[in-house]
């Protein structure tokens, strides 16, 4: 089991180094200037040039890589052009703050998924099964965007029982999930994430236990006398693999934060962040958000294949 | 933590929380929505554009020249902020005298005095400056090009050398936020520690920063100008780029300013009580076009584009928060003078046309999905595309994102000849940065921002008279003549005159809309 951890931190690093050339790439390859967040409209090729220069960005592309790589190694992530604070504890923060929709909206929908899923991959072809299919390619069809404009309509605006933007009353810093006056500023955000969630959980759990109820080894329980419970019990553990792989893909995606939920809900999450670093062309807080992200979903990946396998040893003996 | 029960409680949110009313907010403090993507910086001259300066930076901090905003019903102009007065030196015309104003303090306590003034200009000048700030240089390059030195004469005295004779000078110095030199010390010159304890002679003091989220300012009861010391206890500013957000967000009670709501929500707004204020200010929705080459270096197509326009049709599309365009400045602003007016008139239009030879005349306008002050740029280029076509042009857009076209503005005719026209709403605060820069050579960019490379002989006599005229009126009539000039001639494709409108809920008394790019907030009050 440990050459088989070792053997995939090793696949992991990488990846990750692919990553960060990637994301720092990428990052050149939009047009605009890296400084326009500073720059004003009217700022002459002079001005451009001293600039360039204060902020490093005057030498060139691989030399620039380098430097950036072995700082972040260390974890220096640079500063913000835009605010000039330290990239790290602007990820840090907003990675801080999208975990704490996820803390929630990951348990609901797996919950609510697993469940839907289990109970139409019981029942295939039964109407439990087309209305449990139905709902899930609604969740997934749904725009989150137009979900959250929704739910603020009519949560907020019109019915007055929610806020409908920001994350407490007073900002992040002063936040507590146990207090009921901060906590209701994550239930819009929190119900939007977990609509499309849902509707992949529920669609990959019911195809999975109606794929396991149809092979041998569950004609041969129910030969043996066992209970359709007890059959149900071995089915779900055979299904869980490919069940615990789509999910941590969605925890992934949804660390990796909405930008538009958060957008729409002035949430200050990673997405929120990676927006305004795209509009303000913040090369450093864009290349640390994406890395760190990355990283993020490497090691959830990582950990659901560990999971996997011991789940299901067949999967360490491949 | 206890997720399970966490979850529950959220989820209990949705069936129980009725009894729960929107946050309320305090008396008398007021919060604003903002359509900036993020807290401007406090560190002197703010980033995101004027807004910047209107929340945070003219708040925190003053500058020598500050614009007088108690007025709505005339174009703001400069008046003496933290200089008591200026003058031009009887024996240098290139020498400014500032007096500075005594008794001024900073929010730390510190004396403001010429050392300051002195010291502000050269930590954003002088790169070999112990305090050069690279970012603060970059956002007042734009306004300090011309200042040649600063030196102090006596304790509240300072003199300003300019590179070439100026009139027009005093405007710069409307531009630089003075900074307190003892609370930089202070932290050891820690520019970013200094951002989170900021120190002006503003009308508000710091108090709370909550990283991309919020900023909230506090009355600075001690304030030199004792009309202005603000009439709120606090006022809390909130960026909130998305416009559904900011007008939810209003109608929910969770601020009670929104800046910029979209003209389809503003009906909404109405219904609900919230007064929706607007006002014309210096801002206008052109398109710059290439002097250099193509089409519309004859002035004859660049008429007949104006006359394709149908103004009163957008003004109608935007929902009546902008005014037609017929020059570059709106006509509330004292130089306007008397420039045609390019009355919609598709047939004449395709009458110079034909005679200029350029029918169908093919123009290639490179333009933006966003940006600052770009207003509603796709809806707004189609129907523009859509008028045009229909008097014998035949339009191509060429869409890109906001960094693409400032790339593209920056950089100048030159290098992007392609392009006959561009897409870029300008800022037009004062006669140089409105008018000057557009019609003479010297800020041809990349130099400058006249992007085009328009310029005459004529432009350029006038914009030399107006330099060396000392005498306010004498140059006043000279700005007339030069801005009647530009109309006539056509040198861009005037569309609109956005109204900047605000909404706010019927709470928030006082708010004296100036026609400015800034707003005076200390007038205001808030009712609990």
């Amino acid at each position: 089991m440990t050459r088989y951890i070792l053997q995939r931190i090793l696949y992991a690093i990488p990846i990750a180094f692919g990553v960060s050339v990637v994301c720092f790439s990428l990052v050149y390859l939009a047009p605009g200037d890296p400084l326009q967040t500073i720059l004003p409209p009217d700022a002459t090729a002079e001005t451009i040039e001293i600039v360039k220069k204060a902020y490093g960005f005057d030498k060139p592309l691989p030399i620039q890589f380098a430097i950036w790589l072995s700082k972040v190694v260390t974890g220096d992530f640079g500063m913000s052009i835009a605010t000039r604070r330290p990239v790290f504890d602007e990820i840090v923060m907003a990675v801080g703050n999208t975990g704490m929709l996820v803390v929630f909206a990951i348990p609901l929908a797996f919950s609510i998924g697993f469940s839907m899923g289990l109970l139409a991959g019981c029942f295939p072809g039964k109407v439990v099964d087309r209305s449990v299919t139905g709902i899930a390619v609604f969740g997934v069809s749904l725009p989150n965007y137009w979900l959250a404009i929704v739910m603020v309509i009519v949560f907020a605006v019109e019915l007055s029982w929610l806020p409908a933007t920001g994350m407490g009353p007073k900002g992040s810093d002063a936040f507590s999930v146990w207090r009921w006056s901060d906590a209701r500023f994550l239930v819009l955000p929190v119900i939007t994430l977990s609509m499309i969630p849902i509707g992949i959980i529920a669609r990959t759990t019911r195809a999975a236990i109606a794929e396991t109820r149809n092979q041998d080894f569950v004609q041969t329980l129910r030969a043996k006398g066992l209970g359709e419970m007890a059959v149900i019990r071995h089915v779900v553990k055979n299904a869980l693999p490919g069940v615990l792989a789509v999910m941590g893909l969605q925890f992934g995606y949804l660390l990796g934060g909405s930008i538009l939920v958060e957008t729409v809900f002035t949430w200050p999450g990673s997405g929120f962040l990676l927006s305004k670093a795209i509009v303000n062309r913040d090369v450093p807080v864009l290349q640390g958000t994406i890395l760190v992200l990355a990283v993020a979903f490497v090691t959830i990946n990582l950990v659901v294949d560990l999971l996997q396998s011991l789940i299901d040893p067949r999967i360490r003996r491949g | 933590m206890n997720i399970q029960r966490a979850l529950l409680t959220s989820l209990a949110a949705l069936g129980f929380a009725q009894a729960q009313p929107a946050p309320a907010n305090a008396g008398g403090t007021l919060v604003v929505g903002m359509t900036a993507g993020n807290i401007p910086v406090t560190t002197g001259n703010p980033d995101q554009g004027f807004e910047g300066y209107r929340f945070v930076g003219y708040n925190l901090y003053d500058s020598l020249a500050l614009w007088d905003l108690s007025k709505s019903d005339r174009a703001s102009e400069i008046r003496p902020g933290l200089a008591e007065n200026w003058s031009i030196d009887p024996e240098n015309p290139r020498r400014w005298l500032v007096k500075l104003r005594e008794g001024v303090k900073f929010h730390d306590g510190c004396a403001f005095s010429a050392d300051d003034v002195v010291w502000n200009f050269q930590f954003r000048m002088d790169q070999k400056s112990p305090n050069f700030f690279a970012q603060q240089f970059a956002y007042t390059r734009a306004f300090l090009t011309n200042i040649k030195s600063v030196e102090k004469v006596d304790a509240m005295t300072v003199a300003f050398e300019t590179n070439f004779v100026e009139s027009l000078f005093p405007y710069s110095l409307s531009y630089v936020l003075m900074v307190s030199q003892c609370r930089l010390k202070a932290l050891n010159g820690d520019w970013a520690a200094y951002a989170l304890q900021p120190s002006g002679t503003g009308p508000y003091r710091f108090d709370k920063f909550v990283a991309n989220q919020r900023l909230e300012l506090l009355p600075n009861t001690e304030y030199w100008d004792k009309s202005r010391v603000p009439k709120h206890d606090r006022l809390v500013l909130l960026p909130m780029p998305e416009a559904s957000t900011r007008t939810a967000a209003l109608l929910s009670g969770q601020v009670n300013w929104i800046e910029a709501p979209s003209p389809d929500a503003i009906p909404r707004l109405k219904s609900s009580g919230m007064a929706v204020v607007t006002n014309v200010y210096p801002h206008h929705w052109p398109y710059m076009l290439n002097h250099a080459r193509g089409p519309f270096t004859d002035v004859r197509i660049r008429r007949a584009a104006n006359l394709a326009i149908n103004r009163a049709d957008m003004v109608e599309m935007l929902g009546g928060t902008a005014i037609e365009d017929h020059a570059i400045v709106p006509p509330s602003v004292a130089y306007y003078g008397n420039p045609p007016k390019y009355t919609y008139d598709p047939e004449k239009a395709r009458a110079l046309l034909k005679e200029a030879g350029c029918l169908p005349c093919k123009v290639t306008f490179g333009i933006s999905t966003s940006g600052s002050g770009q207003m509603q740029p796709l809806p707004m280029n189609e129907l523009v595309k859509s008028q045009m076509d229909a008097a014998g042009f035949e339009v191509t857009i060429q869409t890109m994102d906001w960094n693409a076209l400032l790339d593209i503005y920056r950089a100048g005719v030159d290098k992007f000849p392609n392009y006959d026209g561009l897409n870029f709403s300008r800022g037009l605060l004062d006669p140089v940065n409105a008018i000057i820069k557009q019609a003479s050579k010297v800020y041809w960019a990349p130099a400058g921002p006249n992007w085009g490379h328009y310029a005459t002989p004529e432009s350029e006599r006038l914009s030399s008279q107006i330099f060396t005229e000392f005498d306010p009126a004498k140059r006043l009539a000279l700005l007339k003549e030069l801005h009647e000039l530009l109309g006539n001639e056509a040198m861009m494709i005037f569309v609109v005159h956005d109204l900047n409108p605000r909404a706010m809920s019927p709470k928030v008394k006082g708010f004296v809309q100036a026609q400015s790019w800034f707003q005076d907030l200390t007038t205001i009050s808030v009712d609990p």
